[in-house]
C-alpha cells in the first residue's frame, strides 16, 4: 500500500452549503394540516374573540350565581312592569317585573345546553351513517343513503314544529333537543359520507386492510379520524343553529314551557310590549345573537383554517 | 336530457312516499287523542265521539289511514283545517303570496350576493374585504325573528318608512322590507361562493388573455370575470328557493303576511295540531317539488350534470 497523492481535478466541495440546499428542516416547524390549522388561528384576532365569548357562555350557563345574586322569578313585583334600569337591575324589568339582566344569567344554560345535546345527538345519528355508508358501500350504501334522503327532505325546523306541537305535554331541554337532531343529522351524513368516499381510496387505507386489519377496525382507525375536518367545522356551526332553532321554537310557543328560563321565550314574551318597552326584547335578543355568532364565527375560522385553499384565497 | 329528466323524478318518488310516511307515523306515535282534544275541555258524547273518530277514519288500522290520506293528497283533496277552512282554498290564496315573497328574497339575495361577492374577489385580503365577511357573517347569525323584530321596530315603528305589518294589502313595496330582512340573514352562502369563483376567474387564462390584449379593467371585470362567476351563485340561489319557502312562518307571522307560513303560524299558536301537521306536510312536499324543479334547471344550464 503506497499513500498515493490523489489529485483533484474539481474545486474543492465545502459539504455546508449542500446540506443548506438539500436539508428539510425538521426540527423547527413541523407542519400538518392540524398544526397549520392552530399557526393560522393564533393569527386571527376574530378567533380570540369568538373563544372568549363561548368560554363566557359556558362559564355563565354553568355557574350563574357568580354573576347575579338575583332571583330571576323570585321578589318579581308587578309595580316594576316594563321598568327602566335601577340599582341592581341594570337592565331594567320584564313585563312581569322580573330582573332583565338575571333571567339572561339564568336562561344561559338553556340554550347551551339545547345546543350542546343537540350535537351530541346529531353526531351519534349522523356520524355512523355516513361513516358506514361510504366505507361498505354497495346496497349497504344504497339502503342508508335512501334513508338519510328522507330524512334531509323534510326541513328539519318543520319536523321539530310537528314534534313539539304533538308533544305539547312533554317539552323539555331532551325533547326539543331530539325533535331538533332527529331531522338534522341527514346533513352531517351527507357531509361525512361524502368525505369517507374520497379518504377510502388513500393508499393508507388500502395498506391497512392489506396488512390484515379488519374493514371495521381501518375505517375506525384509519379512515374516520382522516374524515372528521368538515364534521368538526359541520357541529360547531350546527351548536350555533341548533340555539337560534331551540329560541325559535319557544318563540313560537312550542319550544320550553314558561317555568324553564329560556332566551327565545322571554323575548316571545317581550314581544306583545315591543311598542312600550322594546329593551325586554332587545337584552335577551342580543345575549342569543352574540351567543350564536361566537359558535358560527368559530366554527367558519375553523373552516378557513383547515382548507388550504381558502387560506391561499386570503 | 329526458334520461336525466326520468332518473330524477324516479329518485323522488321514494323521497315522496318516505316524508308523508315518517310525517303521519310521528303523528300517529303520539300520545293523546286528536278527537279528545277537538272537544276541549268538554266532555264529548260517546255516539258523536265514536261518528267523528270514523268521518276521520280513525278507527282504521295505520296503514289503511296512511294510505287513504295518500289517496286523498293524490286526488288534489287536502282536507280541512281546525276551524272546517278547506285547505285546498286557503292554498289558492296564500301561496302566490308566499311565493312572491320568496322570489322578492332571492332577488335581493341574488343581487347583494354578487355585488359584495364581487367587491371582496377583486379586493381580495383588504380590508374591505374582511369586513365584508365579518359583516355578513354577523347578519347571517341573527336569529331570523330577532332581525325580523329589530327591523319591524326601527323600520317599521321608529322611522316610519314601510308598514309595521303587511296584511291584507300584500304588494311588493308592502313586502320589500321582510323580504330584505330574510335577504340579509342569508346572503353570506352566495357572496362567498362568488367571491371564491371571482378569485379563480382572475388568475384564469381567459382573463389573463383578455388584459394581454389590451382590454380596459372596466370590460374585464363584468364581461370575462362576474360573468364567468355567476353559475354557483345562481345555482346556491335557486336551492335557497325551496327552504325559503318552506322556512317563511316566522317571517309571515311576525310581519302578518297572509302566506302559506302565517297559516301554519297562527295554527302552531293555537295549538291546531291537525292544521300543523297538515300545513308541514305541504310545505315538505312544495320543498321537495321545489328542489327536483331547480335541479332539473342546473341540468338545462349545465350540460356536465345531464350526462353525470
Amino acid at each position: 500500500m503506497s499513500d498515493r497523492h490523489v489529485e483533484h481535478f474539481v474545486a474543492p466541495v465545502d459539504p455546508a452549503d449542500a446540506i443548506e440546499v438539500d436539508s428539510v428542516s425538521l426540527g423547527d416547524r413541523r407542519s400538518n394540516l392540524w398544526i397549520d390549522a392552530w399557526r393560522d388561528l393564533r393569527r386571527r384576532p376574530l378567533f380570540y374573540i369568538s373563544t372568549a365569548i363561548v368560554l363566557l357562555v359556558t362559564t355563565v350557563a354553568l355557574f350563574p350565581s357568580l354573576f347575579t345574586d338575583v332571583s330571576p322569578t323570585l321578589n318579581c313585583q308587578l309595580g316594576d312592569s316594563n321598568g327602566g334600569p335601577a340599582a341592581g337591575h341594570p337592565l331594567g324589568f320584564t313585563l312581569q317585573g322580573c330582573d332583565v339582566y338575571s333571567r339572561i344569567i339564568n336562561g344561559a344554560s338553556t340554550s347551551l345546553s339545547v345546543g350542546v345535546f343537540v350535537i351530541l345527538i346529531t353526531a351519534t345519528i349522523g356520524i355512523p351513517m355516513g361513516a358506514i355508508a361510504a366505507y361498505y358501500g354497495g346496497w349497504i350504501d344504497a339502503l342508508l343513503s335512501r334513508i338519510g334522503d328522507i330524512f334531509f327532505a323534510i326541513p328539519y325546523f318543520l319536523a321539530a314544529v310537528v314534534v313539539m306541537s304533538v308533544l305539547s305535554a312533554h317539552r323539555n331541554v331532551f325533547v326539543i333537543a331530539f325533535a331538533i337532531a332527529g331531522f338534522a343529522w341527514a346533513s352531517l351524513a351527507r357531509i361525512l359520507r361524502a368525505e369517507v368516499l374520497q379518504v377510502k381510496n388513500l393508499e393508507y387505507v388500502m395498506a391497512s386492510e392489506a396488512v390484515g386489519r379488519s374493514k371495521f377496525s381501518t375505517l375506525l382507525r384509519h379512515v374516520l379520524p382522516n374524515s372528521l375536518t368538515p364534521v368538526i367545522v359541520y357541529l360547531t356551526i350546527a351548536l350555533g343553529g341548533a340555539i337560534t332553532a331551540e329560541a325559535t321554537l319557544s318563540f313560537l310557543g312550542i319550544g320550553l314551557p314558561s317555568s324553564i328560563m329560556s332566551w327565545g321565550g322571554d323575548i316571545s314574551r317581550a314581544q306583545t310590549s315591543l311598542r312600550i318597552a322594546p329593551m325586554a326584547l332587545f337584552w335577551p335578543s342580543l345575549a342569543l345573537t352574540i351567543t350564536v355568532l361566537a359558535f358560527i364565527m368559530l366554527g367558519e375560522l375553523i373552516r378557513d383554517a383547515l382548507d388550504p385553499k381558502a387560506r391561499a384565497h386570503r | 336530457m329526458l334520461m336525466y329528466v326520468g332518473r330524477r323524478l324516479l329518485q323522488a318518488i321514494p323521497v315522496f312516499f318516505g316524508t308523508t310516511f315518517l310525517i303521519y307515523f310521528m303523528v300517529f306515535s303520539m300520545p293523546g287523542d286528536p278527537v279528545i282534544a277537538l272537544f276541549g275541555d268538554k266532555t264529548p258524547n260517546p255516539a258523536v265521539l265514536a261518528q267523528v273518530t270514523a268521518q276521520y277514519n280513525l278507527d282504521k288500522p295505520f296503514f289503511v289511514q296512511y294510505f287513504l290520506y295518500l289517496g286523498n293528497l293524490f286526488t288534489g283533496n287536502l282536507g280541512v283545517t281546525f276551524s272546517g277552512r278547506n285547505v285546498n282554498d286557503i292554498l289558492a290564496s296564500a301561496l302566490p303570496v308566499t311565493v312572491k315573497l320568496v322570489l322578492m328574497a332571492v332577488v335581493i339575495e341574488l343581487l347583494l350576493s354578487i355585488t359584495i361577492g364581487l367587491i371582496s374577489g377583486l379586493r381580495k385580503g383588504r380590508v374591505i374585504d374582511h369586513s365584508n365577511l365579518v359583516t355578513a357573517l354577523v347578519l347571517s347569525s341573527v336569529p331570523p325573528f330577532v332581525a325580523l323584530f329589530v327591523a319591524q321596530y326601527f323600520i317599521g315603528i321608529k322611522l316610519g318608512w314601510a308598514p309595521v305589518t303587511v296584511g291584507a294589502n300584500t304588494t311588493w313595496g308592502a313586502m320589500f322590507l321582510p323580504a330584505l330582512v330574510i335577504a340579509l340573514t342569508i346572503y353570506v352562502t352566495g357572496m362567498r361562493l362568488m367571491r371564491g369563483s371571482v378569485i379563480e376567474a382572475q388568475s384564469a387564462e381567459y382573463v389573463r388573455t383578455a388584459a394581454a390584449k389590451g382590454l380596459s379593467r372596466k370590460r374585464i371585470i363584468p364581461v370575462h370575470i362576474a360573468r364567468n362567476s355567476l353559475i354557483p351563485v345562481v345555482t346556491n340561489s335557486a336551492a335557497s328557493f325551496g327552504a325559503l319557502i318552506a322556512g317563511t312562518t316566522v317571517t309571515e307571522g311576525i310581519f302578518n303576511i297572509p302566506g302559506v307560513g302565517y297559516v301554519l303560524f297562527s295554527a302552531i299558536r293555537l295549538g291546531e295540531n291537525a292544521t300543523v301537521v297538515s300545513f308541514v306536510t305541504i310545505l315538505t312536499i312544495l320543498y321537495v317539488v321545489v328542489n327536483i324543479l331547480v335541479d332539473l334547471l342546473y341540468a338545462v344550464l349545465d350540460p356536465r350534470i345531464r350526462y353525470v
